[in-house]
């Protein structure tokens, strides 16, 4: 509780009503429900940035991201991290963990984020063997650090490329596609482990964009800066009902140069960011990311012709996954 | 055969002659079974632009195209699918369907994962639409199969089932293998590929089947996510490099079924590539995402039929219907049936050297 003297909010009167309601109004195993256009309440998005992260010899420090993670879940939830994680998640949950692992080690969700994630799902009550870390494929994973695993009583790792996918199709608008098995056919909640960075393509690869991950078809899905399709996948309803949090592992970030890394054009960002309104968080990533653009010179995303259009996609009357009202969404910093 | 031809033919074995064999991979492959990709451009900071098909993706470093067959590690593009057939089956040529190509023989054809569009009413989405990740495959580099091909009495090789322009070095290399062993090779394609890549193949390739799916950019736009344009740019490159072309015509109910766009179709048929390019109407059934849709009533295959053979084409069939009289070849100068036809069987010929044997007609296509 200390630590709340520490938040710095970016919202106004009336803002301890809205924490109040939406920490309150969240429940376990609950399906994500659609933002209405005349729900008064804000969006939130923490941004906690930590501080001695780094180790001298290049390696996190585990106390330190702990201690980041904890404050970023406090200040979401406003109330301890213990209580936050057991109203999220019951102890007949298998939790999956969608990380991102496309580009390697130097740019993709930390194992010992993952590790710290893991303790606490553990807390929960969340049996070990109901925990699975996944994503496109095994080599991702294994280039990212994560060991690929399916012993017995263990945390599970494994790539949707041996795990496999549906047989069923999934459609939504211009989607069509088979959805990996772990989402599908195992867990019942998942937490979206994201990164931050530029994306060729669509511009931006954060919350939504993560979910490309999930289905066996994202090659069909990146014409016209991935517009409708990035909303698309996200209304596909395993990914719907199933996605409670997102964390992004903002640790390091690159705005430029994407989707591989790019030494030049990423940072040290040191930061996590949570959210349950994924395109709250998009909205805020995208502002992150034009901002260091500015700094450096660089054109926007909207000049470089690859604008993220399907943000406000995801936010509009035919899919209300979230908001992108920044109005709407209340930043805050811890 | 030698033990490398066996070895090959056994393992073809289990899915010739039978339904094609789709598991769920138990792993992906390693840069070391990768073959760089013809027909690309290296761009600045580790990207790419493939030139294969119109559609002329520029690709990120980790990504693959659209036909998600294609990938670029580190700036350099691969095929993921070279010598890695999902699937492999003897066919009759005339399933493919080509009435001109040497009936009653037999096409060793095969496909891997993969295509460059994504036809609403497809009928091997479950390996055009997916990935080399998900779709178990086996090795069968371009010697085997020639070999097996040859082995296999088979007449042609038959590039099919997905879509072959985007395995097009393994469609080449197959090719000249097979050529090297007096096996030939059609292609059965969406005609959705550029200019040099079809130019390139059409000096090893012996037939192409082009799947003209409609008339209007309109249909291609929503049901293809293609274009027409570019299509019609191919049938009219091979007709000027003189390959054998045939034309299927998939006619969906209340999609590309009009009788004006079917006019303006025969009629640009006749015009660009001759009255003695076959065109086959070929009926519908519902399919993937199109399952809302009946099939295509008969009586539409007729009409169609007839406004091709009224445009002056001389040979228009029907498809998909056994037993209809527009599955046979008639001779366009004396009218008598000079190939009889019961779905993919050919019951009777009365054609010798490429003529009627009643009126000494040449009739168009490659008979010996």
């Amino acid at each position: 509780m200390e630590r709340r003297r520490f938040i710095k909010t970016s919202a106004t009167l009336g803002s301890a009503l809205v924490l109040g309601l939406e920490a309150s109004s969240f429940k376990p195993a609950m399906a994500r429900s659609p933002v209405q256009a005349n729900d008064d309440a804000k969006s939130r998005v923490v941004i906690a940035h930590g501080s001695d992260l780094n180790k001298t010899d290049h390696s996190l420090s585990q106390p330190h991201l702990a201690r980041l993670l904890d404050a970023t879940i406090e200040a979401f939830f406003q109330r301890p991290a213990p209580a936050a994680w057991r109203s999220l998640f019951s102890p007949h949950d298998v939790v999956g963990l969608k990380v991102n692992c496309l580009a390697g080690v130097n740019l993709s969700t930390h194992p010992e984020i993952v590790s710290e994630i893991i303790d606490r799902l553990l807390l929960a009550g969340v049996r070990r063997q109901n925990i699975i870390i996944f994503d496109r494929r095994n080599r991702d994973l294994i280039g990212a650090g994560f060991k690929i695993s399916q012993e017995r009583g263990q945390v599970q790792c494994v790539g949707n490329d041996q795990s496999g996918f549906t047989e069923q199709l999934f459609e939504h608008g211009a989607v069509a596609s088979q959805i990996c098995r772990i989402l599908t056919q195992r867990c019942t909640a998942v937490i979206n482990l994201p990164i931050l960075k530029d994306h060729g393509i669509v511009g931006l690869s954060c919350a939504l964009k993560n979910f490309f991950g999930v289905i066996n078809n994202p090659n069909k899905y990146h014409m016209n800066v991935g517009d409708p399709f990035v909303a698309d996948v996200n209304m596909l309803p395993p990914i719907r009902d199933k996605v409670r949090l997102t964390i992004c592992d903002a640790l390091t970030a690159q705005y430029e140069g994407g989707p591989p890394f790019m030494r030049e054009w990423s940072w040290p960002m040191d930061s996590l960011m949570c959210a349950t309104d994924m395109v709250a968080m998009d909205r805020i990533a995208w502002d992150i990311i034009e901002q260091k653009r500015a700094e450096n010179g660089i054109e926007s995303l909207e000049k470089a012709g690859r604008k993220p259009v399907y943000i406000a996609r995801a936010a509009d009357v035919e899919h209300r996954l979230g908001t992108d009202d920044p109005a709407r969404i209340q930043v805050v910093r811890v | 055969m030698n033990r490398r031809e066996f070895l090959a033919a056994a393992a073809l074995g289990c899915s010739i002659a039978g339904s094609p064999v789709r598991l769920i991979a138990q792993g992906t492959s390693g840069k070391a079974d990768l073959v760089e990709a013809r027909y690309y451009e290296k761009l600045a900071n580790r990207k790419i632009q493939c030139k294969l098909c119109p559609r002329e993706c520029v690709i990120d470093d980790l990504e693959r195209g659209y036909c998600g067959v294609r990938e670029n590690i580190g700036g350099t593009y691969y095929t993921l699918v070279y010598g890695k057939p999902c699937t492999a089956h003897i066919d009759p040529i005339e399933k493919k369907p080509l009435f001109h190509f040497l009936p009653g023989t037999s096409a060793f054809s095969l496909a891997t994962v993969g295509c460059n569009v994504m036809c609403k009413f497809c009928q091997n989405w479950e390996i055009s639409q997916s990935t080399p990740d998900q779709v178990k495959s086996f090795d069968l580099p371009p010697y085997d199969v020639a070999h097996v091909a040859k082995n296999r009495a088979c007449a042609s090789i038959a590039y099919t089932y997905s879509e072959p322009v985007i395995f097009t070095e393994y469609m080449h290399d197959s090719a000249v293998q097979g050529n090297e062993v007096g096996v030939r090779s059609v292609m059965i394609t969406n005609g959705y590929i550029n200019p040099q890549p079809m130019k390139d193949l059409c000096s090893v390739l012996s037939g192409v089947k082009i799947d003209l799916k409609a008339f209007t950019e309109r249909f291609y736009r929503e049901l293809v996510a293609g274009e027409l344009k570019p299509v019609l740019d191919t049938l009219v490159l091979l007709r000027k490099q003189k390959m054998w072309t045939e034309i299927v015509y998939l006619v969906i109910p209340g999609q590309n079924d009009d009788r004006k766009e079917l006019e303006a179709m025969c009629a640009w048929i006749y015009k660009e590539l001759g009255p003695d390019t076959p065109l086959h109407f070929s009926r519908f059934h519902p399919q993937y995402r199109l399952k809302n849709l009946p099939s295509t009533p008969v009586k539409t295959l007729t009409m169609a039929r007839q406004i091709g053979l009224d445009s002056g084409l001389h040979f228009v069939y029907t498809g998909n219907v056994p037993g209809d009289p527009g599955e046979n070849t008639y001779c366009p100068a004396c009218g008598e049936i000079v190939i009889q036809r019961v779905g993919f069987a050919v019951v009777s010929m009365s054609l010798h050297n490429g003529t009627c044997d009643k009126c000494g007609a040449a009739i168009a296509g490659i008979w010996s």
